[in-house]
């Protein structure tokens, strides 16, 4: 068992307690961040002592007993290439998203901090689980404090956008868990120790394999609940709405963790697990992704309200991680998963700053504003910061994940067609056009409103919690390499395991009776079908994937 | 036959009889309701540790193959003991509220316990029958305790109507089964059952009877009026005790009775009354603004959830109803418990889910536990609810029937909506007025907060080291889990 971990996890979990006993609203503050603050110094071990060369395989595990003989289902929880940059940038916003809450929240204190730390215990436990069933239970309970973030501390349609965000993510991950049901016992049937299992080491190993009929149902269903959790469009419906009226802590830790949960869990689970469903689906979902990059920019760029803008070009943003992940190479899975830490970064930051001048204005549309720059002017260097890093600018962290994505979507053979990499670039044209024009018509021009004369710049509470985040975008920027490095050897591992298990996979249902529809979804009758097609290709042009 | 060792097997129900004369005679005798009070809650304790020694002890059966103990009865007897035991502690200071705190409501009450026990156990339909009836009478009663309301003697006459007939039906199905196999126990009638007309039409006769119990689509109309007209923490002792005797009833008739005979007939025809309970309970739910009448719609979708486990027809299908049945008591019995204590305040309609506007910042705690029981009664985890529909859905998985777990999580997807919509109310919108809420007493709120405990503990309790309910369950039913239906 690996104590810190745990502690990691569970520690905002016991801060509840402190926080439900304080008495003063300062104590609470100070209870909640320094529990955020220690969680993050805590997890710092955990990323230096991290074996980069075995990133493939778990470490800092714990294991449990098994709920009952037989049956596989266990606390199985630890960290491996995929899964700890998510995790450390969780515990990044912790102190972050605490911090940006201190004046603006000024209702039931106990309440939100308390949700908040439970926000946090969730989203950990979602990265960290190895257990099918474990990983559910903390991706629902994400849910709970959420529901309460909006609802109560939201804005003024918040009971409909909280309501419209559980239901929606709850249809999927139900539907989620009956097909998780069924690959549990189905893994269980071939394993030869348990009747039912969820353990995700052995569930995505390249031993075990499903067959292509089960494979199909299986994975539409673990791929709707993980693009409503995106939101791919068109399920992205709930976003926008969530996102304006959550609180700005809420729509930051929805922004940079939550949404992550949607893409993390297609790379966990649907790539390894579900090889050749993912590969036959794979042009259809990046469809859908180019689609989304598209339709969110148009959307936003017609946004009047800034915090709708930021919501938008989530949908536009995490299209291109979803692009990067089924483009099922090296370079653009890599990509995908730097880029959902980089938007995790840009984004949350926005939404942090947004925040900040709603604070101040009490209004987020754009119209309230314009010439604001030289009033505010260390704000309007931070926002300047936040938006290029979005935008994708060369030198910052944006520039880099999608970058890798357009790349390796260009040369992939999955999907075999130039042009969705070529759409997908449209959109980092359009993400520069409405951010810039929004920060040109919000910071530069003539002052329309007098008010805004008298605006406060930011404080050193609220520069101190942007530093970190505009120290990481360089960072990123200049030096991708130590960030994307956690993830290489897990990429390259499993991009194999999926592509020789899609292969054997193959060969077995060539031998097998399957049904009509799956043979010809399949190419099953066809000398080579198209995942042979492409094994081959990427056999031959292997320089690109590495 | 060693009459102690019988009497050994069936002490619960004993204590819970004799308990009842005793009650009903201090009555008699004007003894201070709070003795009597006192006297049914040791009553009640001292039947819950027989109840719980009963859950680790042998099986077999007892007083002339009459009587099952251990395993599923002794945890059938466990279930009802549990939720008599909630439901009293709650009961004293919402029946005194409402001006009805009489001594022969715990007569009653123990009476029916008694009878509800006796379902549970029944390994012959005669026993069945008798327990059946011990129970619903006393229930009548109950339901029409405010008879001066309208709502309650419409509860109570509109109970009292139906169940007549429902036991008719259940008669006819006995007398049928016992003219087709020429006996009434269990393993007996299970031996020379032969699929025939004649027992079939008995069977069935039998399975309308229980599902009237458990309130199933179409049997299900009574229900609404009767939770509405009964005093609220009654009406949650209606809710679990009584359902959970008659679905661990109906586990041993489906399991004893008609062991050859479970393939494809029985199960087709309870996984169709599940689709429909299912769908029928929460779709009725959605448009309640009464908090009762949600919970008791809400009620029927649970029995709905409940029968895919029975549709299963497994092992592992038993062993999550009874595990999903023990899950529904705890945060059932916890829910109208705080909704009745909602009701014990005069300030404004409480029964009216509008007036709990801003209703969660008074008294916090309440609110908090009553979220908790609600999202378990959505089945979101970490809470027990979520465990008991994994298990149900589980089983009816591996049984093959993929469909009806999709549709049953479909069906619970428009739950979520009406057990959400009382959150909004408590935490998302203002008070319409200003008032304060009475403060619980102190019996009153721990109770509630135990249960609120253990909604929460037993959602964590499968990845706890400590040995565990579910296991325990599995204990009863060796076999399950062994067969998976689903090849690789």
């Amino acid at each position: 068992m690996d104590l810190l971990l745990n502690l990691v996890i569970y520690l905002p979990l016991l801060a509840i307690l402190a926080v439900l006993l304080s008495k003063r609203d300062e104590t609470i503050k100070w209870v909640s961040l320094a529990a955020t603050s220690v969680t993050f110094l805590l997890a710092l071990p955990l990323m230096f002592g991290f074996d980069i060369a075995n990133s493939h395989t778990p470490q800092y595990l714990t294991e449990g007993s098994v709920i009952l003989p037989g049956f596989d289902i266990k606390y199985l929880v630890g960290l491996d290439g995929l899964s700890l940059l998510l995790f450390m940038l969780t515990t990044l916003f912790g102190p972050i998203v605490i911090l940006s809450s201190w004046d603006s929240i000024i209702r039931h204190l106990k309440g939100y901090y308390s949700m908040l730390l439970l926000l946090q215990t969730a989203s950990l436990g979602v990265f960290a689980s190895l257990d099918l069933v474990v990983f559910y239970v903390f991706f629902e309970l994400s849910l709970i404090p959420m529901y309460f973030l909006i609802g109560i501390w939201g804005g003024a349609d918040r009971i409909r956008a909280t309501v419209k965000f559980f239901i929606y993510t709850l249809v999927g991950s139900l539907i989620m868990l009956v097909a998780l049901i069924y690959l549990g016992y189905h893994a269980g049937a071939a394993h030869a120790e348990f009747a039912f299992t969820a353990d995700w080491r052995f569930i995505a190993s390249p031993e075990y394999q499903i067959g292509l009929v089960e494979q199909t149902y299986m994975f539409l269903a673990f791929a709707l609940a993980f693009c409503i959790k995106v939101p791919l469009f068109p399920f992205h419906t709930w976003l926008p709405y969530a996102h304006t009226e959550a609180p700005t802590a809420g729509s930051v830790v929805l922004a940079a963790i939550m949404l992550k949960v949607g893409t993390y869990g297609l790379v966990r689970f649907c790539m390894p697990v579900f090889p050749n469903a993912f590969m036959e689906f794979a042009p259809w979902l990046a469809g859908l992704a180019v689609i989304g990059i598209i339709y969110g920019a148009l959307v936003a760029m017609v946004q009047k309200d800034v915090k709708k803008l930021v919501a938008y070009s989530s949908v536009s943003h995490l299209g291109f991680v979803v692009l990067g992940i089924f483009a099922l190479n090296t370079i653009a899975v890599q990509g995908a998963i730097i880029q959902m830490i980089n938007h995790g970064l840009s984004t949350g930051a926005l939404f942090l700053i947004v925040g900040m001048i709603y604070d101040r204005r009490h209004s987020r549309m754009i119209e309230d504003f314009g010439g604001i720059a030289t009033v505010v002017p260390v704000f309007a260097v931070m926002f300047m910061i936040a938006t290029l890093s979005s935008i994708g600018l060369p030198g910052l962290n944006g520039f880099i994940g999608e970058f890798l994505i357009l790349n390796g979507a260009f040369f992939s053979e999955l999907y075999d067609n130039h042009m969705y990499a070529v759409i997908g670039a449209l959109g980092v044209i359009l993400a520069a056009v409405y951010m810039l024009w929004m920060y040109q018509r919000v910071m530069f021009g003539p002052i329309k409103h007098e008010e805004n004369n008298r605006l406060k710049d930011l404080n050193f509470r609220e520069i101190g919690l942007l530093v970190p985040l505009v120290l990481f975008m360089v960072w990123i920027g200049i030096r991708s390499e130590d960030f994307t490095r956690y993830s290489e050897v897990w990429v390259d591992n499993f991009i194999d395991v999926t592509e020789t298990k899609s292969i054997a996979i193959l060969e077995e249902s060539r031998k097998a009776d399957v049904p009509e529809w799956t043979a010809r979804f399949y190419d099953l009758n066809e000398d080579e079908s198209k995942i042979e097609l492409v094994y081959k290709e990427n056999q031959r042009y292997s320089i690109w994937n590495h | 036959m060693d009459y102690f060792y019988d009497l050994n097997t069936f002490i619960p129900a004993t204590i819970t009889a004799v308990a009842g004369l005793v009650v009903l005679m201090q009555s008699a005798y004007r003894t201070k309701i709070n003795t009597i009070f006192y006297v049914t809650v040791v009553s009640l304790l001292v039947a819950f540790g027989f109840s719980i020694r009963d859950l680790f002890g042998p099986t077999g059966t007892s007083f002339y193959d009459m009587v099952a103990y251990g395993g599923t009865a002794a945890f059938g007897t466990f279930l009802v003991v549990t939720g008599t035991l909630f439901c009293v502690l709650i009961s004293r200071d919402y029946l005194q509220a409402i001006g009805h705190h009489f001594g022969e409501v715990y007569a009653m009450v123990l009476f029916a316990s008694t009878g509800m026990i006796g379902l549970a156990v029944s390994n012959d339909l005669i026993l069945l029958f008798v327990g059946l009836e011990t129970m619903s009478i006393c229930l009548y009663v109950l339901a029409g305790l405010i008879k001066e309301e309208k709502t309650g003697a419409e509860a109570a006459l509109k109970y009292f109507l139906l169940g007549a007939f429902s036991t008719g039906f259940l008669l006819y199905g006995i007398a049928l089964i016992y003219g087709a196999t020429g006996a009434t126990n269990y393993s007996a009638i299970a031996s020379v059952a032969d699929g025939g007309l004649l027992f079939m039409a008995g069977g069935a006769l039998l399975l309308v009877g229980l599902f009237f119990k458990i309130s199933a689509v179409p049997f299900h109309m009574w229900t609404p009026d009767v939770y509405q007209g009964t005093p609220t923490t009654l009406t949650a002792y209606f809710a679990t005790a009584s359902k959970a005797a008659a679905f661990v009833a109906f586990i041993l008739v489906l399991s004893r009775m008609m062991p050859e005979l479970e393939g494809e007939r029985w199960t087709h025809v309870i996984a169709v009354i599940s689709v429909l309970t299912m769908i029928i309970g929460n779709l009725i739910a959605l448009v309640q603004d009464n908090m009762k009448r949600m919970l008791a719609y809400s009620s029927i979708a649970h029995a709905g959830y409940l029968l895919v486990g029975l549709a299963a027809g497994t092992a592992a299908g038993y062993t999550g109803v009874l595990y999903y049945l023990f899950a529904y008591t705890v945060m059932n019995i916890g829910a109208f418990g705080v909704i009745a204590y909602y009701e014990r305040n005069h300030a404004l309609d409480f029964s009216d889910v509008h007036n709990y506007a801003g209703l969660g910042y008074k008294q916090p705690v309440m609110g908090v536990i009553l979220s908790i029981f609600l999202f378990s009664l959505a089945g979101i985890p970490p809470f027990v609810g979520f465990l008991g529909k994994y298990y149900v859905f589980a089983a009816a998985v591996n049984a093959g029937m993929v469909t009806l777990a999709v549709i049953g999580v479909l069906a619970s997807v428009a739950s979520v909506y009406y057990y959400l919509r009382p959150m909004i109310y408590l935490y998302f919108r203002d008070a319409h007025k200003e008032y304060d809420l009475i403060q619980p007493g102190s019996i009153y709120k721990y109770s509630l907060v135990l249960l609120g405990i253990l909604t929460v503990y037993y959602g964590i309790e499968p990845v706890l080291p400590a040995g565990s309910l579910i296991e325990l369950l599995h204990t009863y039913y060796p076999a399950a889990g062994s067969a998976s239906l689903v090849t690789p």
